[in-house]
């Protein structure tokens, strides 16, 4: 087994990965960026090495430096997290040219996967089901006007080396494809650097869903249940559950069967994700296939009893896989809520800034996984994840009545979070029925929100509290400098509001 | 001790007076009897006729919270024998307005040149964090007199970014 492994990311990802190495007994090695001295994950690792500005491509993208630390610390292994360099295929190729094991799958299958037409070639000669469209670029605004007319409106667009629903498109009819696939050829040139762009007919209402695989490299390969990821907001997923609540056994089987082709199509090896689009008849197609392992992996673990990192520690130590795929259980439900550095109130906009008081939550089946510390400053340069809370019961219901309990015990002030968000979804009679689809958070939030201002004493006792809280302990621990607006007397003495307050009796 | 206390904007007055084994607290006139126990800096227990409550503090660069459970108040208190507080009316629109960063950020764009007029609501800076850009947007209709925010610059949250008369 590896006796050191260095850790290529930061947040509550660089935590989780520590913290499976710990418990198998390996040494951990951080690397950081300047505003990161104070990060979680440096206070947690063995070692950890600076590697630059706080710009993540002068820090946590930079190859060369990263490698550096590992020669020099002598870690045997790099694990990329997801995110900065988990799905560079240039990357997976230095570190073996370094001599370093990569944890994850091979440069070759990441590039398979990274290019969506080349997958889609792949994928259709290995007889894996796909959404009508093209597998190649377009060739010209004609082709893409043919294609449309024989798979029928609408239509969606995309960018082959596309991602975060850059270089998208959803056409309606024939008289705006012409101008929206210029604009999508343009926004991918612009965001990847390449303008290909391919077309395919658009399911109406999808729900995504996606497949869990794990390959080890002894050519066995199993997967382990699916995740129901449709309430997205931005093609950004903000809450995900295991299982879905659609799939049932033998949907799940032939999912699953569907996902360990496309893998082994890839040779594919390590942990990975077979992300699937499903439409109102419950077919499902191929979308693609996630070369890492993902934000929402917990999910899966509570609902399996397997710990993901630890797998892929051992896979891409040789291993082989210790189970096989009638072994694998799937057992009560998981539903996972991404905690953001977000402002609900100004359209979610990221929410940087000092933690000045940080309540977090515990208890029967909960599970938290968190790069935040009370006192610690969010940055501004990275994604606002904070930490991600996971609910696990033994059914849907008891999950989610876990994790609106658990909801109600995180406090986090300083810095704006999207907790209220969850605390509306988890209350919103279409979550509870499940009728969730890709839409479905766009929809919740056009509506009126309605303010739980809760009953009519609640108003009273935070007044009340307001006075005790300036006679009791008059210096908040949020106020910097003591220029703090709106609270009386804090930018003077203690002593002095005391005596001036006492006076008054 | 008394308090002028707007809660979401409604005015109380609170008069505070300490008792054996608690707080005599009279809220616009209605007279409680208040067991208040800081636990930990900014969080207050307070048990009012048998009823538990926790109490969060949030002091922001802009404003001050009780968040009693998961639901938040924005809270403004007054001591009305303070001088600074009869000082700082800053409830109507009349006067200069500061437009102040929400969150520490970057400065990537100012919208408006000094002196010109711009309607309530109207962009005046764009500030990026966390690589999402956001529009500061002025308070009220009126002349952006100052602008002290300056492109590629850094600012931290509650820096004053422009100010509108």
């Amino acid at each position: 087994m590896f006796k050191k492994i260095l850790i290529a990311n930061r947040g509550e990802i660089a935590v989780r990965v520590i913290r499976a190495c710990r418990e198998m007994g390996i040494r951990t090695v951080a690397v950081y960026s300047e505003v990161d001295r104070a990060a979680l994950h440096v206070r947690k690792a063995d070692e950890a090495y600076a590697i630059g500005p706080a710009s993540a491509t002068e820090s946590y993208l930079r190859m060369d430096k990263i490698l550096e630390v590992a020669e020099r610390s002598g870690a045997e292994a790099i694990h990329p997290g997801y995110g900065f360099l988990s799905e560079n295929s240039k990357f997976a190729r230095a570190c073996g040219d370094a001599g370093v094991k990569f944890i994850g799958p091979t440069p070759e299958s990441m590039e398979l996967m990274g290019s969506k037409t080349r997958a889609r070639q792949e994928m259709e000669k290995a007889g894996v089901p796909f959404v009508p469209g093209t597998s190649r670029g377009l060739a010209s605004a004609e082709e893409a006007e043919q294609v449309a007319q024989r798979i029928g409106y609408p239509v969606m667009l995309k960018a082959a080396a596309g991602g975060g629903g850059k270089g998208m498109r959803l056409v309606h009819a024939r008289a705006d494809l012409r101008s929206a696939l210029e604009a999508a050829q343009s926004e991918a040139q612009r965001s990847f650097g390449d303008s290909e762009v391919y077309i395919e007919k658009a399911i109406v209402n999808p729900r995504h869903i996606e497949m869990q695989v794990l390959a080890d490299e002894h050519g066995n390969t199993v997967w382990l249940g699916e995740r129901e990821c449709s309430i997205q907001r931005r093609h950004q997923k903000v809450l995900e559950e295991a299982p879905s609540p659609i799939v049932d056994a033998d949907m799940r089987r032939r999912m699953g069967e569907v996902a360990v082709r496309v893998a082994r199509a890839a040779r594919y090896t390590n942990a990975g994700t077979v992300e699937f689009l499903v439409d109102q008849e419950k077919n499902f197609y191929f979308l693609e296939m996630n070369t890492r392992l993902q934000v929402e992996h917990p999910v899966t673990e509570l609902i399996t009893g397997l710990d993901l990192v630890h797998l892929q520690i051992r896979i891409a130590n040789g291993e082989k896989l210790p189970f096989a795929q009638q072994e694998v259980k799937i057992r009560g439900h998981a539903i996972e809520c991404r905690i953001y550095a977000e402002d609900p109130d100004n359209n979610y906009f990221p929410s940087p800034g000092k933690i000045t008081l940080l309540l977090a939550p515990s208890g029967p089946g909960i599970r938290r996984d968190s790069g935040m510390y009370e006192g610690w400053t969010v940055p501004i340069e990275y994604d606002p994840l904070l930490a991600k809370l996971i609910g696990y019961g033994t059914d849907r219901e008891q999950a989610t009545m876990r994790l609106r309990r658990a909801l109600y015990e995180y406090f986090v002030a300083g810095i704006k979070t999207n907790i209220s968000l969850f605390q509306r979804i988890l209350r919103d009679p279409d979550f509870q029925a499940a009728k969730l689809d890709t839409g479905y958070l766009d929809r919740l939030l056009a509506r009126e929100s309605k303010h739980a201002t809760g009953d009519s004493t609640s108003p009273v006792i935070a007044a009340i509290a307001a006075g005790l809280f300036a006679v009791l302990q008059p210096a908040s621990s949020g106020v910097k400098n003591g220029t703090a607006v709106g609270a009386p007397g804090m930018a003077d003495s203690n002593w002095k509001q005391k005596g001036r307050s006492e006076a008054l009796r | 001790m008394v308090y002028d206390v707007t809660v979401d904007g409604k005015p109380h007055r609170l008069e505070l007076e300490k008792v054996d084994g608690g707080w005599k607290c009279r809220l616009d006139g209605q007279e409680l009897r208040v067991d208040a126990v800081v636990t930990r800096p900014d969080v207050m227990s307070l048990l009012i006729d048998g009823q538990s409550y926790e109490i969060k503090r949030e002091q922001t660069a802009t404003d001050l919270h009780m968040w009693v459970g998961s639901t938040r108040f924005g809270v403004e208190l007054r001591d009305p024998r303070s001088l600074r507080s009869r000082r700082d009316g800053t409830g109507d629109d009349k006067g200069p307005k500061k437009l102040l960063a929400p969150m520490p950020g970057k400065v990537v764009r100012v919208l408006v040149a000094e002196k010109s007029e711009v309607e309530a609501g109207q962009g005046i800076v764009v500030v990026e964090a966390m690589k999402m850009q956001n529009e500061i947007k002025s308070p009220k209709k009126g002349v952006v007199q100052k602008i002290l925010a300056a492109a590629g610059a850094n600012v931290n949250a509650g820096e004053v970014l422009a100010i509108v008369e």
